[in-house]
């Protein structure tokens, strides 16, 4: 079947099978290999993407119901060579190790973020918590957050 | 909440651009990380790649008596199916394993576990080599399986193991440390003896990414190029070329960038050998990734140790002798990846970091019908169980004196002047100042409020828990003269060359998993040699690329190959040395170091670059006598003497009455793994082995049904800590260089992982002290401290 969508602000137009996943057809077919696969039970979050602004884990969206909708990836993130704030937050606060949860984590993080510009840790602890991360504890992450959190508001408010 | 190094909020140091190696430093590998251009092995795509699927046994213990592949070949897209026959015929059936026993690649006689590989298919997708597995009909005859490891000794037990030749029973070693009749002495006049049956439960590394290959054979050249997730590329190409009889110097094995191993990534699994197998025979580059069913029920498992252990002390509380015999379950192929004269890996420091009179340890290992593997699991080779077992046990003590467990470890340590310090099984710990390191943590945690506290909720029963553990590690793999694998001796290479214009490239051997070696390396050569850390590019997993060595795992890195870093960037700068001495036109003597430059003593004015001695290094005009041009070196270090971090942990735990729910209110972690290259590093590390502490505590667990099914096959049944389940990480520490070390660091990639598990399960024990409970195994999960706390015993596993 053919299929048509948004990914990160490119029309991708693509002869696919109908059961394939969305996290496949990112990966093997876009080659867009920052989003990651790590569980078959949609446990982990390494897949996160974005479906029309809204985190969902693209292991358990197939490719077919991305059609006609905007998928973002972590490969959407930076505007150009200017990281986003919270990958700039990861960097600082050491809120990454092996990278592989992280694009899933910060596709989350940013999506809270757009909603709710300063969370509190607990926040922060919850919107997270459908996703692993087996390097970093979490503490970090959650300050890699509150960084993004306090630099976007300064941005603002100059 | 205290943390130190806590970053401030508004403003980052960053030495990234100065010549200063040590200090916080962000990460050089994060960019790429960042924007999704990380490459890790599943997303190297080739032209004309194909896809393996491994079909698995569905039965713990069955004779395979036929396998059917005709359907599975016919099916559309598939391009070769492989079963154990076919690897028969090429000699490939059966591979050694890192201990040096065997295991079958695909199994040709028998399954003996859950999960074991049976055969695979190659096909043009992931999609289709997964459908046509469905297709392939194996025949089993299913026989009764060994799964309770206490029964696997009994006369009449089934024989896994009969491809062994005169194997009887499943016996699989026996070892023994210490002195048995001298600590029988010591026990036998001792005012207390304290006895508790512990039990590790069998856990799983499972890192995020999971295990896979792309295997690129190319046939004329006749050169395999191997991309995997392994974390010791070097020592893996070599066993290639011993397994399948490729010549060593046509094998490159690349190791791209790793989603976490904590010694997942250890061992080489048949699946690697298969897409080696499957590119030969399809002669086109094929990938193999598993699943994580595949990953949890078939890759390195860890701990699975049955322990008793008995502590013997005066009545005033000091301790004198510990004695422990092991129950240890090794699956159905011995996979440990120990050095080879430690069967048992380092667990024989199960001293811990007490001063005592006597020790002694007996152990016996079995073969049952579960995955093999064994080390796994950021276990620094089993100190991960030695500590457990000393830490809980000593706990039991304080319990049976009605002592604080503070001042019991207090009372007994091991003193500063007591270093370097031979313990009663022949290790040498080579520095420690133990009580400060206590002190810290219990000032962070402000230990006597918390027993105040504790008192108070005690009063109104609330159940209010708070532990502690104090750990000494032996990290560092090791000295040649008696540590190996399979006869490759523990030593590490590394190579570093200055290029014309200041600018350095550094080799490793060792395979960064997220510990950020591209960072520190770059940092503790900068510290040598003056070369600001951005200017200095760590290569490092390409066995084309880089120099012999065994790889990272066993907090290795560090201690063996930071020490060879060192070194290295040393010798280059005595030979900087003697150039800069002729340009200066000084004797070498006249000259000292200036972090980045030589300086005629007394006269600083006078002075040469690092990188104005190396732009005359690869220059015109002479060079002093007996100089060669270039200015590089390479080193193979081989460590002295293991390396002993320690640290001193306290968790503070409440559970719910009501529901027996364990949470975490908060954990203190004071570490010292003596010097500290980037103490933001080292932090990551630390709070990331919580986080696997309060996992194997309090939630994870591979377990087995009575047929061997395995009960932790998936994330939903395999329990990982979220955000949810962990506090925020309370840090600090102290600094007890390491004499031997040429920058004094010890290694502190597992110290958390080992050093948390008991001071969360003293925690819970401490808290359930009302109901009369002394101890209680792992995983606390609700249920089992719900019958902890009605007297109900945990159930065997």
């Amino acid at each position: 079947m053919q299929v048509t969508m948004m990914v990160n602000d490119v029309e991708v137009t693509r002869e696919i099978e109908g059961r394939l996943l969305l996290v496949h057809f990112l990966r093997d077919v876009l080659s867009l290999t920052g989003t990651h696969w790590g569980c078959d039970t949609s446990n982990c979050g390494t897949c996160v993407v974005w479906l029309d602004g809204e985190p969902v884990k693209s292991c358990t969206v197939l490719a077919a119901m991305a059609g006609g909708h905007e998928v973002r990836t972590v490969e959407g993130l930076a505007k150009g060579s200017e990281l986003d704030p919270i990958q700039e937050g990861f960097r600082q606060c050491h809120g990454l190790q092996c990278g592989f949860c992280t694009p899933g984590m910060m596709m989350t993080c940013r999506a809270l973020l757009d909603k709710n510009p300063d969370p509190t840790d607990a926040e922060i602890r919850e919107a997270i918590s459908g996703q692993i991360c087996r390097c970093t504890g979490y503490s970090t992450i959650v300050r890699s957050v509150r960084w993004a959190s306090v630099h976007e508001a300064a941005a603002v408010n100059q | 909440m205290t943390t130190v190094e806590e970053p401030k909020t508004t403003t980052f140091d960053d030495n990234d651009q100065t010549p200063v190696g040590f200090g916080r430093m962000l990460r050089k590998e994060d960019p790429r990380l960042l924007r999704g251009r990380g490459r890790f092995t599943d997303d190297v795509q080739l032209p004309g790649m194909l896809h393996l699927a491994i079909l698995r046994s569905p039965f713990a213990h069955a004779r395979v008596v036929s396998v059917d592949t005709s359907a599975a070949e016919a099916a559309p897209g598939v391009k070769a199916v492989v079963t154990g026959e076919t690897l028969k015929g090429l000699g490939l059936a059966w591979m050694p394993t890192l201990s040096n026993d065997v295991q079958a690649v695909l199994a040709t006689d028998k399954v003996r576990f859950q999960g074991q590989e049976v055969a695979f298919v190659v096909a043009e997708d992931r999609y289709a080599a997964r459908d046509a597995l469905e297709l392939i009909d194996v025949e089993y005859e299913v026989l009764d399986p060994v799964i309770d490891v206490r029964r696997s000794l009994e006369p009449g037990a089934p024989l896994i193991r009969d491809d062994l030749e005169g194997k009887t029973d499943n016996h699989c070693f026996d070892w023994e440390t210490g002195d048995e009749a001298e600590t029988e002495a010591v026990f036998a006049r001792a005012d207390v003896v304290v006895k508790e049956d512990i039990v590790y439960p069998r856990v799983h590394p499972a890192p995020m990414e999971t295990c896979g290959a792309v295997a690129d054979f190319d046939a004329v050249e006749g050169k395999l190029k191997l991309w995997s997730t392994t974390q010791a590329p070097h020592a893996h190409r070599t066993l290639y070329a011993i397994v399948a009889g490729l010549p060593e110097h046509k094998i490159q094995v690349i190791a791209p960038d790793i989603g976490g191993g904590f010694g997942n990534k250890v061992p080489i699994y048949p699946g690697y050998v298969c897409a080696i197998v499957g590119s030969i025979v399809t002669g086109k580059p094929v990938k193999w990734m598993e699943d994580r069913s595949e990953n949890l029920i078939s890759t390195g498992f860890a701990r699975d140790y049955i322990m008793r252990g008995e502590i013997a002390a005066t009545r005033d509380g000091k301790i004198l002798a510990i004695r422990t015999n092991v129950l240890a379950d090794h699956g159905a192929f011995n996979g440990t990846a120990a050095p080879v004269k430690y069967p048992a890996g380092f667990f024989g420091v199960f001293t811990g970091s007490y001063d005592i009179e006597a020790a002694y340890c007996k152990m016996t290992a079995v073969y049952t019908n579960k995955a093999p593997g064994g080390v796994a699991y950021a276990c620094s080779f089993r100190i991960t169980e030695a500590v457990y077992l000393v830490e809980r046990i000593v706990d039991c003590l304080a319990a049976e004196l009605d002592m604080d467990p503070a001042e019991l470890r207090l009372k007994n340590f091991i003193q500063p002047d007591q270093f370097p310090y031979t313990t009663k099984t022949g290790w040498v710990y080579d520095s420690g100042n133990y009580e400060p390191t206590m002190r810290q943590a219990m000032d962070i945690a402000g230990y006597a409020e918390l027993r105040a506290e504790q008192a108070e909720k005690r009063a109104r029963g609330e159940l209010m828990g708070i532990g502690i553990s104090f750990f000494t590690e032996a990290v560092g793999a090791g000295p040649r003269k008696n540590m190996d694998i399979l006869g490759l001796g523990m030593a590490d290479g590394c190579e570093l060359r200055v290029h014309p214009t200041g600018k350095a490239v550094v080799r490793l051997s060792v395979k960064t998993q997220g510990q950020g070696h591209e960072t520190t390396f770059a940092q503790i050569v900068a510290e040598e040699i003056g070369i600001p850390p951005a200017d200095i590019e760590v290569v490092h997993g390409d066995t084309d690329q880089t120099p012999f060595g065994l790889g990272t795992y066993g907090s290795r890195s560090t201690p063996v190959s930071g020490a060879a870093a060192a070194l290295v960037a040393r010798k280059v700068r005595d030979k900087a040395q003697i150039i800069a001495s002729a340009m200066l036109e000084v004797t070498v003597a006249d000259l000292e170091w200036a972090k980045g430059a030589f300086q005629v003593k007394g006269d600083p004015g006078k002075s040469v670059t690092i990188q104005q001695i190396a732009m005359r290094a690869h220059g015109a005009g002479d060079l002093p006598e007996g100089i060669e041009g270039g200015l590089e070196a390479q080193i193979c270090y081989n460590p002295s003497n293991l390396t002993y971090p320690h640290g001193a942990y306290i968790c503070v735990v409440d559970i719910d009455p009501g529901t027996a729910q364990v949470k975490v209110r908060r954990f203190i972690a004071v570490d010292d793994c003596g010097t500290r290259i980037n103490p933001m590093i080292i932090e990551g590390q630390v709070h990331g082995g919580l986080t696997d502490g309060v996992g194997m505590a309090l939630m994870e667990m591979i377990a087995f049904d009575e047929d061997g099914n395995c009960l932790g096959a998936s994330l939903m049944d395999y329990l990982i800590p979220t955000a949810l389940e962990v506090p925020d990480w309370e840090t600090g520490y102290t600094v007890t260089p390491s004499p031997h070390h040429p920058i004094g660091a010890k290694g502190v990639g597992e110290s958390a992982t080992v050093g948390s598990p008991p001071a969360i399960v003293n925690a819970v024990v401490d808290a359930l002290k009302p109901f009369g409970v002394r101890h209680a195994d792992m995983p606390l999960t609700p249920s089992r401290v719900w019958d902890a706390m009605r007297g109900r015993a945990t159930p065997p596993i």
